[in-house]
């Protein structure tokens, strides 16, 4: 654009060029790996099959045996997350309890094998970071294998993989509070637990219900797709539908997903909202 | 000193979600007296045996290792086509084009960011056929709703000085909004990618469960065929990207916040 006049030229031009060169640079490998090619959406037969696909979408199936079908999944779905969530609640709790310093007794003052104390944290802790690191759906693909199919693996794998996440949080959430009330309950010769009670629970109890409430929310959306490894709910059926391509009972599952996670976003809103 | 009143609320919200927990277990009719019994836990145990020790053979290490690139390369790729759609459909969601346009821009958002990864997935291996493209995809289209979204709600809460003043001073609307607009929102929309890319990283090791490539579709594939130890292998690489992302977004995040912003 030399001809455009020094007045109106973008000064950074050069440097936003030599930038977009690097980026592009460093994708190409990226579009080499990921096999990116959009000329495999124009294929014929890729186009044939999503056409036929697509226009099974409507009608919706609508019968009443299917919708009934449907809504027994959803109520599958949701009694899974629920669950799995209470699990994951039980687990973390003790587990969060264990790894908090605040409620350390050897922090306080002498104590019979007091460097035992951190040694026994290290594991638990990495212990939370493997259960949370291996993502809910490959827990549910190997409680599939390891028990078999159906909704007791997508329980187990929420409850794991959220231990893990709620367990941290919880961690973080006693740490962050007064842990002042904590302190003078060991000081006065309290045990852990009566610390946990009397100095943590009652400072943290909101937060971590709050917390709780929303990880809830999110193992509705995570056991939709659950169902995706065999590990029962709505999504066990979706799988089966799209895989005979039969449009209109995955309009109707899709509808009925979107509901049950609006409701879920709905209550979930609803109980933070009264515990703020 | 009085003792703080005891509240009631988060108890009550505790009870109600025991109860609606005990309900579910009996809905779901799991035995879990049965599971954790004598017999299923030799089973799980021998199962969980099984992946030990992991398979380290160089030729299988060079598969994961391939995997986990294609992982990685599914996750960036994904989030840069989502996050150039995402800015493409935040223009008419914030009222930028027409006032007709925002509702319709809203609700196509809506549908892509509610619809799962996984089931986007599965369209796009019909779509595209199998392999890592699929997974790009997948993310790209979800990902483009949720930072839409974003891009939009950004947009309507930028300053309008600047592009005023542009706009006032003789310029046309469309340099007007690269000018004037753009560099006071860039920050905010590259911030949401980021973000979205690190989160958008775990989601691609997982779509291969459905045939869109990377670490998912090794492991599906190796547990399939009951080689576990070579499962142990990918879950171990998973569990290593994880914790990399991980600390190298805390890291990225302190650097950024020492430096400002």
């Amino acid at each position: 654009m030399s001809s455009a006049g020094a007045a109106t030229r973008d000064p950074a031009f050069a440097a936003r060029l030599g930038l977009l060169g690097v980026a592009a640079a460093l994708l190409w490998p990226a579009i080499e790996l990921a096999e990116f090619n959009p000329a495999r959406l124009a294929d014929p037969a890729n186009l044939g099959t999503m056409a036929k696909f697509l226009g099974t979408f409507f009608p919706m199936v609508l019968t009443a045996e299917f919708l009934g079908l449907v809504a027994s999944a959803a109520i599958e779905t949701l009694a899974l997350a629920t669950a799995g969530t209470a699990l994951a609640m039980l687990l973390a709790l003790p587990l969060a309890a264990c790894v908090s310093e605040s409620l350390s007794v050897s922090r306080v003052g002498p104590a019979r094998n007091a460097w035992l104390a951190p040694m026994a944290r290290a594991p638990l802790r990495g212990l939370l970071i493997f259960m949370r690191s291996i993502p809910e759906i490959v827990w549910a693909l190997l409680f599939v294998r390891a028990i078999g199919l159906g909704p007791a693996a997508g329980v187990l794998a929420i409850a794991i993989n959220y231990a893990g996440m709620l367990g941290k949080v919880y961690f973080e959430i006693f740490e962050a509070g007064d842990t002042r009330p904590a302190r003078a309950v060991l000081e006065s010769g309290g045990g852990r637990a009566s610390a946990f009670l009397y100095g943590i629970l009652p400072v943290s109890l909101h937060e971590l219900v709050s917390y709780s409430v929303y990880r809830w929310e999110c193992a509705i959306r995570a056991s939709v797709v659950m169902g995706f490894v065999g590990a029962g709910g709505l999504g066990q059926q979706m799988e089966l539908s799209m895989r005979m391509l039969a449009g209109g009972e995955v309009s109707t599952m899709l509808v009925a997903f979107l509901l049950l996670v609006l409701i879920a976003d709905a209550i979930s809103a609803a109980l933070r909202r009264v515990l703020k | 000193m009085n003792a703080a009143p005891i509240v009631w609320t988060p108890w009550a919200v505790l009870a109600a979600f025991a109860l609606a927990a005990a309900s579910s277990f009996a809905y779901l009719g799991v035995d879990f007296a049965e599971l954790f019994g004598a017999e299923s836990l030799r089973q799980i145990g021998a199962f969980a045996r099984g992946f030990f020790p992991p398979d380290t053979t160089p030729e299988f290490l060079r598969r994961t290792g391939r995997g986990a690139v294609e992982t990685l390369a599914i996750s960036a790729l994904g989030t840069l086509l989502a996050a150039l759609a995402g800015a493409l459909l935040a223009l008419p969601a914030a009222g930028r084009w027409s006032r007709w346009l925002r509702p319709f821009a809203r609700m196509a958002l809506n549908i892509l960011r509610s619809i799962p990864e996984l089931v986007w997935a599965v369209f796009m291996v019909l779509a595209a056929g199998l392999g890592p493209f699929a997974g790009c995809l997948a993310l790209a289209v979800h990902t483009a709703g949720v930072l839409g979204r974003l891009f939009a709600e950004t947009l309507e809460n930028a300053p309008p000085e600047p592009a005023r003043a542009l706009r006032e001073s003789g310029s046309g609307a469309t340099v007007a909004f690269f000018y004037g607009t753009l560099p006071v929102v860039i920050p905010q929309f590259v911030s949401y990618a980021l973000y979205r890319w690190e989160y958008n990283i775990r989601m691609a090791a997982v779509l291969g469960f459905v045939g869109a490539g990377g670490l998912g579709q090794l492991l599906y594939v190796s547990l399939s065929v009951f080689k576990t130890r070579e499962a142990a292998t990918v879950i171990l690489a998973m569990i290593a990207i994880v914790i990399a992302v991980d600390l190298l977004s805390a890291w990225l995040r302190r650097f950024l916040g020492r430096s400002g912003s």
